[in-house]
């Protein structure tokens, strides 16, 4: 009956204007493991051994596992049940950090409002517990020997500029948060194998209705296929398994070559250090004095030697990526999965954890006005929020790495210029240290 | 004077007090309601898809048929109901915060309107009533035209939480017949289109419980509105079929209060929806010149 049903449901006369049932492009590449399937006639629905879940996060990384505990931590979305799907070995069984343990190469640096995200979540305490480090100078200078800048908390009145933590630190703190809370989440150690939105046709309506089983609840859902062959249904599916980065480790140079090539970097290789301009050029800049920051009153301090490595190298490609679209029906994609940046400012896991925030407040929202969070014009409102944001880091970062490239006398004069200009003028630089703190979303340096 | 008076109370959400009857007197500067231009106004909002009225108000046939036609397309939110779909969100937050505020519920709670029976008069494609039953109301959803409320009745069917709407197709005439009451009314973007609204506010208020609230949404009958809901909606920006509105049956806020305080009914709040077209997001503000949306309870002593 349930199959004859479903069937005439099918065979439907669809006018042409319509949705149609099959085939559903998701817009970004990195869900790569998504096949699109067509219609799901056959096996259908057997109401009870499929889980049901509101919300099914694919990828339990950082940033994943950031929107779990977000969306814990809020009065609107706790009672959600979610599934996280990942086949990390380090999410099912608490894996505990002993601080004896060396180092892991897989740091992030993590900026103030970052800082408040987790605070606010209630996972920044499991990461003081640990290894963590917070900075509050940061020193830029031009291979070219030309140029400066420092940056300081105190310009900004502030502590610290940033901290800087283990990945697996960070994500176990978030793991123990979420576990902490009596949020109904369940972990999938698996991967996903294909997902398929029911786009079922809404047009032409059937006579019959005597079939109105509950069985047919699960038709608005997206149905997610695990590996272990298993299937879960969720309202919401938030993509954030990552660029897709593989690490790999390469032994082409001895470890002694390679301290000193960084040695070397850091110290006279490229080219001569900057002279501290304390006496020189200030007389220009003298009549700024009253709102000069404290960074520009520093000399340019030479960096210190590294000594040896206290883990093995890693060398992880770089990319620079960005999804056409963040959201589509029952689809969202957040963190790596939707942008990827270059690692030079350290922006790239901030813009992930802004992500989760934002999609996190959305989706409280839409609870509390009863929408479906699956929706599309409400996912598209996070979207309209992330994604300027998220281009405009994206734009200012390349830039960067593009000027950096280019070595021509002329054009590094230009670019050291820019340089002072960003150390001395305060204003700027304090505009520069909020946004790259992520206080502010746009870089606009006014 | 009196006028801009009252209309200035509503908008400054004070409660009306009892004695609220001497201001409201009509005096000619207004156009009176009992004059508006309808076809027909003895006729009340009866409408029987089954079998039309023969020689009846073609006006009501004709809104029917309208609705009829793109019936399909309710849940495409990128079809012709898309401005509802957009709009929807702001028309809930104030409902919300009304309703929780008038039933004394926890604004906080992800289902605040747990316990309470709605009634989502011309509910269309369900719109509004899978939001309510989402936030725990128990919801009944009427409209007059077959097709809807099938299509209605599918989409909620889809989803364990709203699969409990019982949706009729039936007028609230009908329903005021069969004696239910509920306790709170919706009538959203619904009076625009009925042959005669000060029936239709009548069937509204007995459908109302006593102490329970009513909720209507119109378009003002101004020159804005005009301009926006009707030129730039329907002929320049074709987010409406053309057609859709006929501004003569639009409402001012003054008069849409006055009928409902002949049937009983005394506004509260008047919010009004205002279009960002930057954003693309519709907002809630004081500005009542375009769509506009009230809030009502209906008093200890109705007439």
């Amino acid at each position: 009956m349930l199959k004859k049903t479903v069937s005439s449901v099918f065979a439907w006369k669809i006018p042409t204007r319509s949705l149609c049932t099959g085939v559903v492009n998701v817009p970004a590449s990195t869900v790569a493991e998504i096949l699109n399937e067509n219609e799901k006639k056959e096996n259908t629905i057997s109401s009870n051994n499929v889980q049901q879940y509101d919300i099914a996060i694919v990828g339990g990384g950082m940033v994943g596992m950031a929107l779990a505990s977000f969306l814990a931590s809020m009065p609107m979305t706790k009672q959600l049940s979610v599934a996280i799907i990942d086949s990390n070995p380090a999410l099912s069984g608490s894996m505990s950090i002993k601080k004896e343990d060396p180092p892991d190469p897989r740091v992030s640096t993590v900026t103030p409002a970052t800082i408040s995200f987790l605070q606010d979540a209630g996972a920044w305490k499991y990461v003081e517990q640990n290894r963590h480090a917070y900075f509050d100078k940061m020193q830029v200078w031009d291979y070219t020997g030309l140029g400066y800048a420092r940056y300081n908390a105190r310009d900004v009145n502030k502590d610290f500029l940033g901290c800087v933590a283990e990945n697996k630190v960070l994500h176990s703190a978030l793991l123990s948060c979420i576990k902490d809370s009596d949020f109904k989440k369940t972990i999938y150690p698996l991967r996903l194998n294909s997902m398929t939105l029911n786009r079922s046709s809404m047009s032409v309506v059937e006579e019959n209705m005597s079939s109105r089983e509950s069985s047919s609840a699960q038709g608005q859902c997206a149905k997610l296929q695990l590996s272990d062959g298993s299937s879960i249904y969720a309202k919401l599916v938030v993509g954030a398994d990552g660029g897709k980065s593989q690490s790999n480790q390469r032994k082409s140079i001895t470890e002694e070559e390679f301290l000193k090539d960084v040695n070397s970097a850091l110290d006279y290789g490229y080219g001569p250090h900057p002279t501290s301009s304390l006496s020189g050029t200030r007389d220009v800049f003298s009549w700024f004095k009253m709102g000069t920051t404290v960074s520009a009153n520093e000399s340019f301090e030479i960096p210190p030697k590294i000594t040896k490595l206290a883990s093995e190298r890693m060398v992880f490609p770089l990319s620079l990526r960005h999804a056409n679209s963040y959201a589509s029906k029952r689809v969202v994609l957040i963190g790596d999965a939707a942008h990827t940046v270059h690692p030079l400012a350290g922006q790239g896991v901030n813009l992930g954890f802004g992500d989760a925030y934002s999609l996190s407040r959305i989706i409280a929202e839409g609870i509390a006005l009863g929408t479906d969070i699956g929706e599309v014009n409400l996912l598209k409102k996070y979207e309209a929020e992330r994604k300027p944001a998220n281009i405009a880091m994206m734009a200012v970062l390349e830039s960067f790495q593009k000027a950096y490239s280019v070595d021509f006398g002329p054009f590094n004069i230009l670019r050291a210029a820019a340089f002072h200009g960003a150390n001395y003028i305060p204003p700027l630089k304090r505009s520069i240290i909020s946004y790259a703190s992520g206080e502010q979303n746009f870089p606009i340096f006014l | 004077m009196a006028f801009r008076a009252t209309i200035n109370r509503i908008l400054r959400h004070r409660r009306f007090p009892n004695s609220a009857n001497s201001t409201l007197h009509l005096t000619n500067n207004t156009r009176c309601f009992s004059h508006a231009p309808s076809p027909s106004p003895s006729q009340s909002f009866k409408a029987n898809d089954k079998d039309p009225h023969s020689g009846s108000s073609s006006l009501k046939d004709n809104e029917l048929a309208k609705f009829a036609a793109i019936s399909d397309t309710w849940w495409d939110s990128e079809g012709p109901f898309k401005p509802l779909h957009l709009m929807n969100p702001t028309r809930l937050a104030f409902i919300r915060s009304t309703l929780c505020r008038h039933f004394k519920r926890d604004p906080y709670s992800t289902r605040p309107f747990e316990g309470l029976k709605i009634v989502d008069v011309g509910c269309g494609g369900g719109i509004l009533s899978e939001p309510l039953a989402r936030l725990g109301a128990t919801v009944t959803g009427v409209d007059a035209v077959e097709k809807n409320i099938k299509i209605a009745q599918l989409h909620a069917d889809l989803d364990p939480t709203t699969s409990t709407i019982e949706y009729c197709c039936t007028t609230a005439e009908k329903l005021v017949e069969e004696g239910r009451t509920f306790d709170a009314v919706m009538a959203l973007e619904v009076i625009e289109h009925v042959a005669n609204p000060e029936e239709f506010c009548k069937s509204l208020a007995a459908l109302t419980n006593p102490d329970g609230a009513t909720v209507i949404s119109t378009i003002n009958r101004s020159m804005r509105a005009y301009a926006t809901a009707i030129v730039a909606a329907e002929y320049i920006l074709h987010w409406l079929p053309k057609g859709t509105h006929q501004w003569s049956s639009f409402l001012t806020p003054l008069e849409l209060a006055m009928i409902l305080h002949r049937a009983g009914i005394n506004v509260e709040e008047m919010a009004g929806f205002v279009y960002n077209p930057l954003t693309g997001r519709w907002l809630l503000s004081d500005d009542i010149s375009v769509n506009f949306i009230a809030f009502a309870t209906k008093t200890q002593n109705t007439i």
